[in-house]
Order: C-alpha cells, then sequence, then structure tokens
C-alpha cells in the first residue's frame, strides 16, 4: 500500500497569476484527499502560512514535487522560482502563464512605463495627483521600504529556471492534475523531462465533434453573439474566431463544448515555436477571397488581432514582445 | 552557430573566371569557411563546374571524408544539378548537398568588393549551418504513360500530332471547333512564299484524320485535368453536333434540305461575310467531315415545330436531336497546348472607323475575300458589290500602341504585304501601305519585301491617325480618307481609297486564362502562355509534362509555329521515351500522428494534391502531384506537415546562420 512509503512533499505557488490556477487544485474535490494521503502539503500561499523564510530553509531537493503557477513579472517571483528550484526535486510550470506566459504577458504588448502611466495616472478608478509610480527602495517615517522591483519583460518560468514539465491551460483540467500525480505516486515511468504533460499531442479539432469540412471560405468574422451558431458545424466554417486548429486538446474541448470558442490557452504543439504564428497563418488559410481588399476586409474584421492570436503564448513564443 | 557532430562538410568557393573573383574576396571567403563548425575543408577554385572541379569534389570526399559538400558558386537553377551529381558520384547523397548563388545575389549585384564578401560570407554561413540538418533523401520514379493529349488543331496543334502520332505514339487532338484547321484554314495564299495554303494544310489534316494513331475530338473542350508529369487524367467534354459523326459522310444533303431555304445566320468561318443555314459546315474541307446543327438558330430547338426536313433527306440516319454533351475520361502522360491567338478586336481602334464604315474590314476579312473558296468565289467586291480601285492597308492595328497592345504582332507586315500583292493581283487596285517600321525579319522575308516595292505598291511610313468620310474636296468625296503623317516626307498626308483592310494583331486567345487555369500554367503579362525559359526551355512550362507550341505562346507565323510544334512534339517524346520520370524529393508529407483532420490544407494545394481520408479522418498529400510550393505546410496549425528539404529546423538554423556569426 501507498501508505507504507514515505508521503510525498508537495509545494504549490503562484507567480504573476490571478489565481485560477490554486484554485484549479481545489478544484479536484474529494480528489484532494487521495492527493493528501499520499502526499504533504509543504508550501501553499493561497492555503496554508508558511513564510518564504520557512522555504528557503528546508534542505534542497526536499521538496519531490512543485506546482509553479504564474509567470514571472518582478523580482518576487524571480527570486522564490530560484529557491523552488533549488528546493525541489520536480519543478512542473503549472498552468498557462508558467508555461507560456499567459494572460499577464499580454503586458509584453507594453514597456513596464506604458503600464506604469496607465495604472498609475491613467485608470479610471485612481486617486493619485501626485503620479506617485512604486519604487522598489523608499524612505518613509516609519524606516526603509522594499518591495519586489517590476520588470520591463514578463517571462515564463522556463526563461528564469529549469523546469522539468509542463501542464498547459488556464487553469489546468484539475482531473489531469490528479492523473498525473497519482502516476507520480504510483512510480510510473515519468515522461521526458522537459515534456507537456496532461495534455494530448494533438490539437483541439481531432477531439471537437462538430462537423468539418475542406470548405472554410471565411469571409468575415463574427463574435459570437452576432450570429447564431447551428451547434453543429464548426465554428470557424462559421466566422467565429476558434483557436483550435493550433491548440493543444486535453481540455475536452471544454469551451467548444459549451459552444464557445477555443481560446487557445493549451498552447501549441510540441515543436512548434511561435503559437501566434501558427494560428494565424492556419486562420488565414481559411480565408476566402481572392482580392486583396476582400481579404483586407475580412481580416479587418478581427478584433484585437495581436491579443488574440498571441492571448496565452507572447512571452513564451518567438515574438517574445513588442519591440518599443 | 546549429552543430551536428556526425556532419563533416566539404566547402567549395568558385571563381566563376573573373565573375564571382572580381567582386568577392574568394580566398578569404575560403579561409573564413574553413573556420566555421562542422567544416573540414574548404578551397577556392577557378571553375568549379568543370571536370577537374568536380573531380576534386570526389578525391577530397574519400580523402577527408566528408558526408556533406557545400558549394558557393552560380544559380542553382544553372548548376545545382552538376553538383549534385558530382556529390552523389562521391558516394554521398546528393541532397547532402547545399548551393549558395554568391554570383546573380553577391558579385553581379554589388559594386563595393568589401561589402560583397561579408555578403558571400554571410550566406556561406547559412549554407553551412543548413546542410548539416540535410537529411538524405531519394528521387522517385514514376512511369510515363505514352498517351499524348494535344489540345487545339490549329497548324501547330495538326504538326505536333502528326510528328507524335509517326512515331508510333496514340494521340488525342482535342479541338474546339467543329473543324481542325486553325486560322490557316482560312486564308488563301502564305506569305513568302505565296503558296496555296489549302494545298498544303488540307492534306495535313486529312492525314490527322485517318492516322490510326489519332483520335480527333472536334467540337470538344478540356473541363478537367488531374494528375501529374506522366500520369494525367483528362475530362474532355464533346458538344453535342446532333449528328452522329460515325453516320454521316458529308453529302449535304440535309442542308439542301433544310426548312430555311435560304442561308440567314451569319458565317463565322467566312467571318460574317456570307451566311449559312442552322445545319452546315464550315467549310467545304472541314476535317471531320460531319455536318453539325447550330442550336440557336435551329428552328426545331428554338420551337420544337420543325418538320425536320434536314434529319428526313439523309438517307443514313445520322441525326440525333436528343445529343446532350459528354464527357469523356482520358489518362496521358504528356500534354501540348497549342490553343493559338486570337485577332486583336478591331472595334477597340474606333478610330480607324471599323463597324461604323462598311468599306473598312479586318485583314482576316480580306483572307476570306481573296479566296476562292470564299464569299465572294475569290472576286474582291465591296459590300455593295462594286470593286475598289483604291485600296489602303494599315499595319499595327492594335499592336505596338500603349493604348491597346504594346507588343508588336510579327505577322502583320508580311501579310500585309501578301494581302497588298494579293489585292493587286485581284483588283490592280492603287494599293497604299501604312507602316510604322516594316518588319521582315525571316527567310526569303525581305526578298518579298523587295518583291512587292516592284509591284507598284505605295509605302508610306507613318501611323494612321485616322479613317474619315469628311470629304475635304471633290477628289475625296464618297471616300474613306486615311490622314497619316508621312514620316519619309515630313507631312501630315490624305489618301482617299475606296477601301481599308485593317492590319489587325495577334492576341492570346479569348479563353487563355480559363485554359491556363485547367492546365495550370502561367500566363506572361500579355496574357500569352509562358514558357519555361524564353531562350533555353521556350516550349516548356513550369509544370512538368505540359508543353506549348504556336502563337499560343506569342505572336508567330506558321514556319515558325510548325518548329514549335515540332519541338514540343520532341520534348513529349523524350520524356516518354524515358519510360519514367524523376519527383524532386521536396515534397511535403503529413504526419498522421499529428493530423486533426481539420481539412484546412487541402483546397490551399495548388496541385491538388491533398486529399482527405475519410475513414482515418486524416489528410493525405499525394507525393507525386505536390510540387513543394509549402503553403500546406504553413497552413497546418498542428505543424502535422513537414516538406523535405524545408524543416523547421533546416530553415531556422539557415536563419540563425545569416544573421549570427
Ligand atoms: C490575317 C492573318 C494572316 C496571316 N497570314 C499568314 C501567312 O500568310 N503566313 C504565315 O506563316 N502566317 C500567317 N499568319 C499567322 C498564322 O495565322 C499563325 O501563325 C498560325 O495560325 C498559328 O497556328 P496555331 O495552330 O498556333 O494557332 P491557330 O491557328 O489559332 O489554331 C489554334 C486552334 O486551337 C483551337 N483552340 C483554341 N482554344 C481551344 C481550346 N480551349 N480547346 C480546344 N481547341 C482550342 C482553335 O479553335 C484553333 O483551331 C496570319 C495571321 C493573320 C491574323
Ligand atoms: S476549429 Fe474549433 S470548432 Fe472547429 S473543429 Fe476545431 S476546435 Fe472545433
Ligand atoms: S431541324 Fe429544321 S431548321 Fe433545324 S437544321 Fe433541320 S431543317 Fe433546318
Ligand atoms: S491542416 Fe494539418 S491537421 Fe489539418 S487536415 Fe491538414 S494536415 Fe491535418
Ligand atoms: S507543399 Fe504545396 S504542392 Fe505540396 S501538398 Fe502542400 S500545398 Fe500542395
Amino acid at each position: 500500500m501507498a501508505q507504507d512509503k514515505p508521503k510525498l512533499k508537495l509545494a504549490v505557488y503562484w507567480g504573476a497569476a490571478c489565481g485560477g490556477c490554486c484554485v484549479s487544485v481545489l478544484d479536484v474535490h474529494e480528489k484532494l484527499l487521495d492527493i493528501l494521503a499520499h502526499a504533504d502539503l509543504v508550501f501553499w500561499p493561497i492555503a496554508l502560512d508558511i513564510k518564504y523564510q520557512d522555504v528557503e530553509q528546508m534542505p534542497d531537493q526536499s521538496i519531490d514535487i512543485t506546482l509553479f503557477n504564474g509567470a514571472v513579472r518582478n523580482s518576487e517571483n524571480e527570486h522564490m522560482a530560484h529557491v523552488l528550484r533549488r528546493k525541489s526535486r520536480i519543478l512542473v510550470a503549472y498552468g498557462s502563464c508558467a508555461y507560456l506566459g499567459g494572460i499577464p504577458g499580454l503586458a509584453n504588448f507594453y514597456t513596464k512605463e506604458e503600464v506604469f502611466r496607465r495604472v498609475y495616472e491613467e485608470s479610471e478608478s485612481l486617486d493619485n495627483p501626485q503620479k506617485i509610480h512604486p519604487l522598489p527602495e523608499n524612505e518613509v517615517t516609519e524606516g526603509h521600504l522594499h518591495i519586489p522591483s517590476f520588470y520591463n519583460d514578463v517571462l515564463t518560468l522556463a526563461q528564469v529556471v529549469d523546469v522539468d514539465y509542463f501542464i498547459p491551460g488556464c487553469p489546468p483540467q484539475s482531473e489531469r492534475l490528479v492523473e498525473v500525480f497519482m502516476d507520480i505516486v504510483n512510480g510510473s515511468d515519468l515522461p521526458l523531462k522537459g515534456s507537456v504533460i496532461g495534455a494530448s499531442s494533438k490539437v483541439q479539432c481531432d477531439e471537437c465533434k462538430r462537423k468539418k469540412s475542406d470548405k472554410k471560405g471565411i469571409t468575415r468574422f463574427y463574435r459570437p453573439w452576432e450570429v447564431t451558431d447551428d451547434g453543429m458545424t464548426c465554428l470557424n466554417e462559421q466566422g467565429i474566431l476558434c483557436m483550435g486548429p493550433a491548440t493543444r486538446a486535453g481540455c475536452g474541448v471544454r469551451c467548444v463544448e459549451g459552444n464557445a470558442p477555443c481560446r487557445g490557452c493549451y498552447g501549441p504543439l510540441d515543436g512548434i515555436g511561435d503559437a501566434g504564428t501558427r494560428i494565424l497563418s492556419a486562420i488565414a488559410s481559411m480565408l476566402d477571397g481572392k482580392e486583396p481588399e476582400e481579404i483586407n476586409r475580412a481580416i479587418d474584421s478581427i478584433v484585437d488581432p495581436a491579443g488574440t492570436f498571441y492571448r496565452f503564448s507572447l512571452p513564451g513564443s518567438k515574438l517574445r514582445r513588442k519591440v518599443s | 552557430m546549429p552543430i551536428n557532430d556526425e556532419a563533416r562538410v566539404g566547402f567549395y568557393i568558385c571563381h566563376c573566371g573573373h565573375n564571382i573573383a572580381n567582386m568577392v574576396d574568394v580566398t578569404s571567403v575560403a579561409e573564413y569557411a574553413a573556420k566555421l563548425p562542422n567544416v573540414v575543408l574548404s578551397r577556392d577554385y577557378k571553375y568549379m563546374c568543370s571536370d577537374p572541379g568536380q573531380e576534386m569534389i570526389l578525391k577530397d570526399a574519400e580523402v577527408f571524408k566528408l558526408n556533406r559538400i557545400v558549394v558557393a558558386s552560380c544559380s542553382p537553377l544553372l548548376h545545382e544539378n552538376t553538383f549534385r551529381n558530382a556529390t552523389a558520384k562521391a558516394g554521398i547523397n546528393q541532397f547532402y548537398f547545399q548551393m549558395v548563388n554568391i554570383r546573380e545575389n553577391a558579385s553581379w549585384v554589388h559594386e563595393d568588393k568589401e561589402l560583397a564578401t561579408v555578403k558571400a560570407k554571410d550566406l556561406v554561413r547559412a549554407a553551412i549551418s543548413r546542410v548539416v540538418f540535410h537529411k538524405a533523401l531519394e528521387k522517385k520514379k514514376v512511369p510515363v504513360n505514352p498517351d499524348v493529349l494535344i489540345v487545339g488543331g490549329g497548324i501547330s496543334g495538326i504538326s505536333a500530332a502528326l510528328n507524335i502520332a509517326n512515331a508510333g505514339k496514340k494521340v488525342y487532338l482535342v479541338e474546339k471547333d467543329p473543324t481542325i484547321g486553325g486560322y490557316m484554314a482560312k486564308f488563301d495564299k502564305t506569305f513568302p512564299t505565296l503558296d496555296c495554303a489549302a494545298c498544303i494544310l488540307t492534306p495535313k489534316m486529312s492525314a490527322v484524320l485517318k492516322h490510326p494513331g489519332i483520335t480527333l475530338m472536334s467540337y470538344s473542350e478540356v473541363a478537367a485535368v488531374e494528375g501529374y508529369v506522366g500520369n494525367y487524367q483528362v475530362k474532355v467534354t464533346r458538344k453535342p453536333r446532333y449528328i452522329i459523326e460515325e453516320k454521316c459522310v458529308g453529302c449535304f444533303a440535309c442542308i439542301d434540305a433544310c426548312i430555311f431555304k435560304e442561308a440567314k445566320f451569319s458565317d463565322e468561318f467566312n467571318e460574317g461575310l456570307s451566311k449559312r443555314k442552322p445545319v452546315y459546315i464550315p467549310f467545304p474541307q472541314a476535317t471531320p467531315q460531319v455536318v453539325l446543327i447550330d442550336d440557336k438558330t435551329c428552328i426545331h430547338f428554338k420551337t420544337g415545330k420543325c418538320p425536320q426536313s434536314c434529319a428526313k433527306a439523309c438517307d443514313r440516319n445520322a441525326f440525333d436531336f436528343d445529343q446532350k454533351p459528354v464527357t469523356q475520361e482520358l489518362e496521358v502522360g504528356t500534354i501540348l497546348l497549342c490553343t493559338g491567338f486570337q485577332p486583336f478586336d478591331a472595334a477597340r481602334a474606333p478610330y480607324y472607323g471599323y463597324g461604323r464604315y462598311p468599306n473598312v474590314y479586318t485583314s482576316l476579312e480580306v483572307e476570306r475575300l481573296v479566296n476562292a473558296s470564299g464569299p465572294t468565289g475569290g472576286n474582291v467586291v465591296l459590300r455593295d458589290k462594286t470593286r475598289p480601285k483604291s485600296i489602303g492597308i494599315i499595319h499595327c492595328v492594335g499592336s505596338r500602341d500603349e493604348k491597346t497592345n504594346k507588343w508588336c504582332s510579327r505577322v502583320c507586315c508580311m501579310y500585309s504585304l501578301k494581302l497588298a500583292h494579293l489585292l493587286k493581283e485581284h483588283t490592280d487596285a492603287e494599293i497604299y501601305n501604312f507602316y510604322i517600321d516594316m518588319r521582315t525579319p525571316g527567310k526569303g522575308y525581305e526578298e518579298f519585301y523587295d518583291k512587292l516595292l516592284n509591284e507598284g505598291v505605295h509605302f508610306i511610313r507613318g501611323r494612321v491617325a485616322e479613317v474619315s468620310d469628311w470629304a475635304i474636296n471633290e477628289h475625296e468625296k464618297g471616300k474613306l480618307v486615311i490622314r497619316a503623317e508621312d514620316t519619309l516626307i515630313g507631312m501630315v498626308r490624305r489618301i482617299p481609297v475606296d477601301m481599308v483592310v485593317l492590319a489587325v494583331g495577334i492576341e492570346p486567345g479569348k479563353d487563355a486564362q480559363d485554359i491556363r487555369r485547367v492546365f495550370n500554367i502561367s500566363c506572361s503579362n500579355e496574357g500569352f502562355f509562358l514558357e519555361r525559359h524564353p531562350k533555353l526551355a521556350p516550349v516548356e512550362t513550369f509544370t512538368d509534362g505540359i508543353f506549348i507550341a504556336g502563337a499560343c505562346q506569342g505572336p508567330k507565323d506558321i514556319p515558325d509555329s510548325v518548329a514549335q510544334a515540332g519541338a514540343a512534339a520532341a520534348q513529349a517524346l523524350a520524356l516518354i521515351d524515358s519510360g519514367f520520370v524523376e519527383l524532386e524529393p521536396n515534397t511535403a508529407f503529413i504526419n498522421e500522428e499529428l493530423c486533426c483532420g481539420c481539412q484546412v490544407c487541402i483546397n490551399l494545394c495548388p496541385y491538388h494534391a491533398i486529399t482527405f481520408d475519410e475513414t482515418k479522418s486524416v489528410s493525405h498529400i499525394n507525393e507525386a502531384i505536390c510540387k513543394g510550393c509549402g503553403t500546406c505546410v504553413a497552413a497546418c496549425g498542428s505543424g502535422a506537415i513537414t516538406q523535405n528539404l524545408f524543416e523547421d529546423q533546416q530553415i531556422l538554423s539557415e536563419i540563425y546562420g545569416l544573421l549570427v556569426e
């Protein structure tokens, strides 16, 4: 029985994240008890009161598995990435932000200055007449203040430390997490270092039950509320921009099953350097129209193309960021 | 720089005499390359393509145990095969070779030797980074179907068909009109020898009909073509003649019996200068000798209320009013396109009054007028049946003109001289030829011009401004006045004449663009079919196994059309006799493990190489059809499609090599 084996030590940490990944860990519901039967949670800021210093004092390699979610966007995230790498046997980039940069990664379309100006000067809900920006170090009456410094770039976890596995998803499908975890507990052969786990090796369309044909013929794109989906035909063939053709499957085509287009959170397949250009060229290949004007008209109906095609993957792509 | 431990690269840079060495410091490039990772050996040499150059690769490969070869020299179009062969002879797979074009891309296009040398080094570095990731590939061989399709039965198609059939091959000759012969069939005489067109053409037409190796499909068009060199599947649609071809013997009893006692409808073959009945034959020697019914004018088809006296007159029961278009499938290995030209539409040059003044004719109409079997039996009379006493022939109508066609149509000067001679002979009128330049290049052509100069024909050098009936004196009254600047005497002249002949130019056929699409070939800017190389491959196209000949490739006279037809026939025969074709392995293939069956790729392929396998729910590329254009590779969201010689790693290493020193 597994109980006889020493329990595994498990850590969950968040970098630049929304919290959804941590919730997805909780989302395994009663399966969490199975996990806890085999593992002790040694660090999990959202749930446990364990301080950074406590982690820093753990012996190196003493944590069996760390699920690191969130991107790396400031010095605190980076510091903890290094600490957790040192302390963990297996470091997993958990969720799209840690894996590819995710939604926070869209900030790479702006510079640090632009982000600060928007947030600390222009935001509608702001009252900052002196236009004060945060400073990493500051003298205040209470003494010397120290806060993490904000980077110009949002980075993926692997751009900062060596990563063993990647679990995609925004957030990852909780069932997948349990499967992977139980594999580790049961001592099954671990996948090759550097692999994407808990997901398929094919794209969404492979699992999608919608009817697809060779007649794509898109003449313009619609936002989902602009057309009545017939519920059967491939969304792209109906002009609703779906990232399925270039997005790794593994979620169970959840969005499309719920009649919403795939947004691409599972990222590209192996060996595809740049998810954005890949989906862009797949989508462009579905356009109908011989004349440049017809094609331009179709393309103009895509709202926020850069944000759409790189929604989850900008920092991890070849493009990485907008060069200012 | 990307490294592959197993790769041992031999690098050679060619001087190309002075072509490269003058602008690129070849020794410095060779020294530079020697220090790059994976490079075992680096040399420069005067002429790499020479035998000693190739021998050097052979010897070095053995001594230095090379397994990759890079040659920096001229264009791959010129010598890629040379060096691939040398690589193969050296016992190395020929696709472990990469060529760098430092002549067209560096030495010939730059003026600063230092910078040109830097560029050459960059290009060399890129090639070396790439070649180490090349894979060993094999060229596939596919057999060539020996049957040939020829489209268009003008003099080009006829000549090619006879050439090929005489070599013992099966030919399908598809002609869209009811008869073969093309434009030549309309002429009375041909320049420069003035031999009778019918006398030299009709024997060839009947030879085509009688040849056991030729299947003539007249009144038919090619609807679709699939497949690839050596193995084309062709769909030919035969239009209904409403006559059973095999039964009709060409007695024309039906024509006499037609309910229309008088011919009422414009006769296309006579350029509308005469009338025909709904049941007709284009001209007496039409081949095949089979009548047809024009369903747009026939009473039966218009009202269903004709007693069908034509059919009743036919003692062979050849009529079948229920005929429908029939589509027939052919399998051939090679295709010759001989679809000819169309004459410039004179109405597009309104200043010459065609269509406005009855006595303005096109050259083709005049070809019919002077023809003994034409609408007037060779009697040259105007529309009011009077004989013209003065005739102006205007050259270059629609040609050499920014407003219409820029090109010279090549045959108009010569046929205008011919018509001048014939009109003189038939009418003894005063003949004026208005020309911009007299273009008579060709065997016996200038001599023909000399002959005309001595026949009392007037030659006026200058572009005609307009033709009008606006008389400014008695002398001009009732005549057509040709106004032109005579550039030899430097003044504007007005020449009143009874008849004007417009020497209309040669244009791409009106369905050239449709034909281009069906056969997947290209057209040049003017719209004529594009040859693979203007000098070295004038009858080949960019689609293997498809050849072009005659006026569809560009303005041409009969001797040149026949010569091209011979060349195209020889090319087709060479392909057939080699028995098989080798296919470049730069094709794409689909990894079924990755393909999600989205079918994005299918309709993108310009060559229809991709099909969907319903049972496996994956797409499949027919390698024999794939031309390696890469379109599908870029489109596949799964990255399931890989193209040989253009794998991601190869391309990315090449880019890396180019950008990073
Ligand atoms: C007024 C005039 C006078 C001329 N006089 C002379 C002369 O005296 N001497 C001389 O050497 N040259 C002369 N020429 C040039 C001569 O006409 C051409 O060189 C010759 O006709 C070219 O032959 P071809 O077979 O390439 O084309 P064409 O004669 O145009 O024949 C093409 C054939 O293809 C058929 N075709 C077209 N499209 C299709 C299709 N899609 N499917 C099936 N069939 C198709 C057509 O119906 C036609 O039968 C003259 C030209 C003109 C305009
Ligand atoms: S594009 Fe979207 S809707 Fe269409 S098949 Fe793929 S996942 Fe399904
Ligand atoms: S059906 Fe009548 S109109 Fe038609 S060809 Fe025969 S006789 Fe003439
Ligand atoms: S585009 Fe790619 S995934 Fe889609 S059918 Fe073609 S090969 Fe398969
Ligand atoms: S590479 Fe080009 S030719 Fe080959 S299958 Fe793909 S689209 Fe067709």
